[in-house]
């Protein structure tokens, strides 16, 4: 049995759809209730919607052994898994963004407000650039406007909420994207399950 | 002594110092703290741990150890003379996960000297015995880190690609190796074919004689191979795996590597390697291989979950005399009973209660 933890919302319901193409499907999960847990025995899999910002620690620690998560996330909590494949759905990317007319000089300390406090501090190291972490939990981009932040760091998909907020992506930090990451003991005693899995899923991703 | 009485984790690192003396390794006791300086200067080897730090009475900054293995090897006379030694210590350092501080429980085996190919054997067999004592459901994955050195050597990329690169190989991460060595102009197929080859070692190492071209590459396959028939001689020989995952930490691994999973438990328990550029670091010539098994973690598969706290509670009440308690207590341990004496039901869970308050017995 193959415990799978899926990412609640719509990028989850659309990896999922993949799962069921491949052969994975299990029907009850379409069923509207506030169930959480989802089996097909006869498929070997059990699936289990978690916050997507949760779906590495199911996996890290071993109570799912396959999940689907962000690249985002990934890269902020570096979690000891596999990273099997890229979905290549999900797609969006980390940017530095700030006001229309902001103009890095270099000349003091570059205050930086983020949700990823890991990701904005080695995209800054990289280059050498002293930063001002402020750590925010939501409405990012609210930051730049009332002067707590020069920039941000945050996901960017079509970037309208950056424009209805006069705010413009400055630099891509990196390109983001759904994966399925594998608990590392999981790998080694459900070998076969793991692999026939990705096979199939990379099948639906080629298609 | 009644073996019950001993947790299971007590219970194996028992049976792991007994392993470990069969095979002539020597108990090596040391103090829980040592000088931050040794730290200090091998951040790299602790793979940026945090550390608790305190200042000695006369001001020396002192840390409580967050590693063993830096304690042996400073002290090693150099000498070529070789040393087997094995430890059973608390270690203090921050948790990953959470970043709080942690005292951690390891166990495991360090061989100093002139390491040879039969030490290399012996401690990789050594690591599969131990993973052996703790279920009969485990992996040991084993990795020639020759190999992959040789492979990033030969493809020139630099140091930062080289970092990029093995972090692609620990995750097992094809997507993002072959759009690394896109952007770096290097073919990717050797390295893409190393994260694909795992499994059984017979196997495995056929399909290694394609991957491995160059003297470098073929030499350290060799030696890999002699360990793996040395290995498949053992009882042990369908827990091995070879995978090219195993890159160990730092910078300080450059030969046989591997790590050690129990099923049950979702990280690996058991992680070690040959780590002679260490000790060269240090400005030593010897070389060093060794393990550690981490027994904090094995409580996750603890199967000795008791269903009571005791066999039976004694209640009793001031109307009772100290003298008849204590002969009620007496009596129910000499019967094979273990017993608390309470004066009410405390919320241990017990088998029966022996009420002699107000005199009376039920």
């Amino acid at each position: 049995m193959l415990n799978i933890a899926l990412p609640k919302g719509r990028l989850g319901e659309k990896v999922y759809a993949m799962f069921e193409r491949a052969g994975y499907e299990c029907p009850s999960i379409k069923e509207n209730n506030r169930k959480l847990i989802f089996e097909n025995a006869e498929k070997g899999v059990r699936y289990f919607w978690v916050k997507p910002s949760d779906v590495s620690i199911y996996v890290e620690r071993g109570a799912a052994d396959v999940g689907v998560c962000g690249k985002d996330i990934l890269a902020e909590y570096a979690p000891d898994v596999y990273e099997l494949l890229d979905f290549k759905t999900g797609v969006c990317r980390m940017a530095v963004a700030g006001p229309k007319d902001f103009y890095d000089d270099g000349q003091r300390t570059l205050k930086v407000a983020t949700k990823f406090e890991n990701c904005a501090k080695a995209f800054y190291a990289k280059k050498g650039r002293d930063i001002d972490i402020i750590k925010l939990n939501g409405s990012i981009e609210i930051a730049p406007i009332l002067g707590l932040s020069d920039v941000i760091v945050d996901i960017v998909e079509t970037g309208t909420t950056l424009k209805e907020n006069n705010l413009d992506v400055i630099e891509t930090v990196f390109p983001i994207s759904a994966r399925l990451i594998v608990n590392k003991a999981s790998f080694k005693f459900k070998t076969a399950a793991v692999e026939d899995l990705t096979e199939k899923l990379r099948g639906m991703i080629e298609e | 002594m009644s073996e019950n009485i001993l947790r299971e984790e007590e219970m194996i690192a028992f049976e792991l110092r007994a392993l470990y003396q069969k095979y002539g390794y020597l108990p090596y006791k040391m103090s829980k703290f040592e000088e931050y300086d040794l730290y200090a200067r091998n951040k790299e080897f602790l793979e940026g741990a945090r550390i608790v730090t305190f200042n000695d009475t006369d001001g020396k900054l002192l840390a409580l150890k967050p590693d063993i293995t830096l304690s042996i090897i400073k002290n090693d006379a150099d000498d070529g003379a070789k040393r087997k030694v094995y430890y059973n210590e608390n270690v203090y350092r921050a948790s990953k996960k959470t970043g709080a501080f942690k005292e951690l429980h390891q166990i495991g085996v360090e061989c100093v000297g002139d390491v040879d190919l039969y030490d290399v054997y012996e401690t990789v067999c050594l690591a599969a015995a131990s993973l052996s004592k703790i279920s009969d459901k485990f992996v040991l994955d084993v990795s020639h880190l020759g190999i992959l050195t040789a492979v990033l050597q030969g493809l020139n990329g630099g140091k930062t690609f080289e970092k990029a690169a093995k972090r692609c190989l620990a995750e097992k991460n094809v997507h993002e190796l072959k759009t690394l060595c896109e952007n770096y102009g290097v073919p990717s197929e050797k390295l893409t074919a190393l994260i694909g080859t795992y499994g059984a070692p017979k196997t495995t190492l056929e399909k290694l004689e394609n991957v491995c071209e160059s003297d470098e590459e073929k030499a350290a396959l060799e030696e890999l191979k002699t360990i793996c028939a040395l290995l498949e001689t053992t009882k042990y020989a369908d827990n091995i795996r070879l995978d090219f995952s195993v890159t160990g930490g730092g910078n300080y691994y450059d030969n046989i590597v591997f790590k050690g999973f129990i099923d049950g438990i979702g990280e690996g328990v058991l992680s070690g390697g040959r780590y002679d550029k260490l000790l060269a670091r240090m400005g030593k010539k010897s070389g060093a291989i060794g393990f550690a098994v981490y027994l904090d973690l094995l409580e996750e598969i603890q199967t000795d979950r008791r269903e009571t706290d005791v066999d039976v509670v004694v209640l009793y009440d001031e109307s009772v005399s100290v003298e008849e308690v204590a002969k009620t207590v007496r009596k129910l341990i000499a019967e094979g009973n273990s017993v608390s004496a309470q004066k009410t039901e405390s919320g241990l869970r017990c088998k029966r209660y022996v009420d002699i308050r107000g005199g009376k017995q039920c």
